[in-house]
């Protein structure tokens, strides 16, 4: 039961996420310093770094929950948030940027579930609302996402009612109802009580394996080394390192990783 | 105690003084004594049962005069004009309520300035100033048109046709009700979590659905107390009315005690009624209503008073039984 979600391979696909030379600040501080990031396709990118390293801020700067001052980002081959026009780059309108959120999925910390709505209405608002699904068409789609994340049960529950385990992959069963190209987590296990973090990665692995593109910034670093195709280490808004887990892991070039991975490890 | 620190002592084995029969943990624990509970409870029961009697006995209320008028059909007809005229204001106060508040939330400077120096200005009126000044209306402006300032009208009708006393007794209130009705609005939104606000964005669900169907059904939870409070403010207001010569109940029970002036005080007492009537009917709708809106907020929701009833019922009986098998 996998959900089809990346073009097949080909020389030509454009890179699924495409982060250009991003600056950006809150006030005078700078959170990212010249990001350049490319996810091809299909891959699993994990980030990592210390708290207050812009990783959060990178993440949401790819959906354009943040805007970037300097700098753009590509989902798919498509700017994000902004249009070249003459040379230049020009922001897009709110209606035409929502419409791009709705093929990036992103996965909260906090869940953000929508507490006043049933667990199967969580699920089903996007596509209705977005006008992609029929209210039975997205209540089926639902149903089925529910059931691949071991929810199948809960339709009617809700979200207030259930474990953060099951309200996180509830959230994760919201995020693909939309048939995202691009999944990105924002450290979806760290408001978890340690016995739940299991399941909901067994849930992001699951999807890892069935070749959906994703991003995510989490402090398990066992489960990056287990589905992670590349690790990005990033201090200061800058990337200071980025390569196969056995590279970035277990022979770490940079003394700024060293020093984290003893930290964490 | 001489044991050292660190050595349990169980309860069966400390000195028991007056119930040497049986031991401490079979025991049950004697409740604490609340003498001072008992005399307030006296002294207000005693006050309650004076205050009943006097607004039985005294001849003063007139309870007779009160059983005649409190079904007449002027009073009848003055509660009509009140409801009527409260509801509508109620829905149109919201309704103006809400833009403002999304005007005032609005990234526009222009528009939040405009929203806010409304507020400003109909909270800094006195109501009856408003209602007075409305009244007067079509002596200021002839015709009221609709159009560019200054520029073309698009239409326009004669103010006086318009203006019957109801219509003047609505607008004036909604104006109110709205500059009220915008803050507790305003409230409601900003008590919606941020994380709502960035899910359904992050989701590209469209603005006015986020609005709809995310965040102000989230905010109504906070926006219903309030706006009952409100609410229950506004029924009041509406005896103003009677200055722009509506009569509502209050202008109507004003009316009859002019003509008996004997009847003042019983038909004081049958306005008082109703409007205690009324606010009673809104406070029920209350719970209701807040208990619609609570799903999801809490895991279970607020029992109903039928619930609360049999709860207690079961309570007590197992208390009973408890009770009866120590």
């Amino acid at each position: 039961m996998t959900v089809k979600t990346a073009e097949p391979l080909a020389d030509i696909t454009p890179a699924a996420v495409e982060v250009h030379d991003v600056h950006k600040w809150y006030g005078a501080h700078r959170v990212l310093d010249g990001v350049d990031l490319t996810v091809r396709p299909g891959e699993v990118t994990v980030i990592l770094g210390p708290s207050g390293s812009g990783k959060s801020t990178l993440l949401r700067v790819i959906n354009h929950l943040e805007k970037p001052e300097i700098g753009y980002v590509s989902v798919n081959g498509e700017l994000i948030g902004v249009k070249q026009q003459g040379g230049r780059l020009k922001e897009l309108s709110e209606r035409a940027i929502l419409a791009q959120r709705g093929r990036i999925g992103f996965v909260f910390q906090n869940f953000n579930l929508f507490p006043h709505l049933t667990v199967l209405d969580n699920v089903a608002a996007a596509p209705v609302a977005t006008g992609r699904l029929g209210k039975p068409e997205a209540l089926e789609l639902a149903r089925e996402l529910l059931g691949r994340v071991g929810l199948a049960e809960k339709t009617g529950a809700y979200p207030r009612q259930l474990s953060g385990g099951q309200q996180q992959r509830v959230a994760i069963a919201r995020a693909l109802a939309l048939r995202p190209g691009v999944i990105l987590f924002d450290e979806p296990t760290s408001a978890l009580d340690p016995e739940l973090v299991g399941e909901v990665l067994a849930v992001i692995k699951d999807l890892a394996t069935s070749g959906t593109t994703l991003v995510i910034v989490t402090h398990e670093i066992g489960f990056a080394r287990e589905v992670a195709d590349r690790v990005v280490f990033i201090d200061g808004g800058k990337i200071v390192e980025q390569g196969p887990p056995h590279e970035v892991l277990d022979e770490p070039q940079h003394e700024r990783t060293r020093d984290f991975l003893s930290k964490v490890l | 105690m001489s044991e050292p620190p660190g050595t349990t002592v169980s309860l069966a084995d400390a000195p028991s003084t007056d119930v040497p029969s049986k031991p401490l943990t079979a025991q049950r624990v004697q409740p604490l004594r609340r003498p001072g509970r008992w005399l307030v409870t006296l002294v207000v029961l005693v006050l309650v049962a004076q205050f009943i009697h006097g607004l039985v006995t005294n001849s003063f209320y007139q309870w007779d005069r009160f059983g005649y008028w409190f079904l007449r059909p002027t009073i009848l007809d003055g509660l009509v004009i009140t409801l009527e005229v409260a509801a509508l204001s109620a829905v149109l106060g919201l309704l103006g309520g809400i833009l403002l508040a999304l005007a005032r939330l609005s990234k526009s400077p222009v528009l939040r300035a405009a929203s806010w120096t409304y507020v400003w200005a109909l909270r800094s009126i006195p109501l009856i100033v408003v209602l007075i000044f409305l009244y007067n209306f079509s002596a200021l402006y002839q015709t009221l048109s609709i159009g560019v300032p200054f520029g073309p009208a698009f239409f326009s009708f004669d103010e006086s046709k318009l203006a019957t006393d109801m219509a003047v007794a609505v607008v004036g209130l909604s104006l109110n009700e709205a500059a009220y009705a915008a803050e507790v609005v305003r409230g409601g939104i900003l008590s919606v979590d941020q994380g709502q606000h960035e899910a359904a964005s992050a989701l590209g669900l469209p603005k006015s659905y986020q609005f709809r169907r995310i965040v102000f059904p989230q905010a109504l939870r906070s926006i219903t107390p309030n706006y009952v409070n409100q609410l229950i403010g506004l029924i009041k207001s509406t005896s103003l009315v009677f200055y722009v010569s509506l009569l509502d109940l209050f202008g109507s029970a004003q009316t009859m005690g002019s003509t008996y002036p004997g009847d003042i005080v019983p038909l004081l007492l049958v306005v008082t009624v109703w409007y205690l009537i009324l606010t009673s009917v809104v406070s029920v709708i209350q719970f209701y209503v807040e208990r619609h809106y609570a799903r999801g907020a809490t895991r279970s929701l607020p029992p109903t008073p039928i619930q609360k009833l049999r709860a207690g019922v079961t309570d007590l009986r197992a208390r009973i039984r408890r009770e009866a098998s120590i």
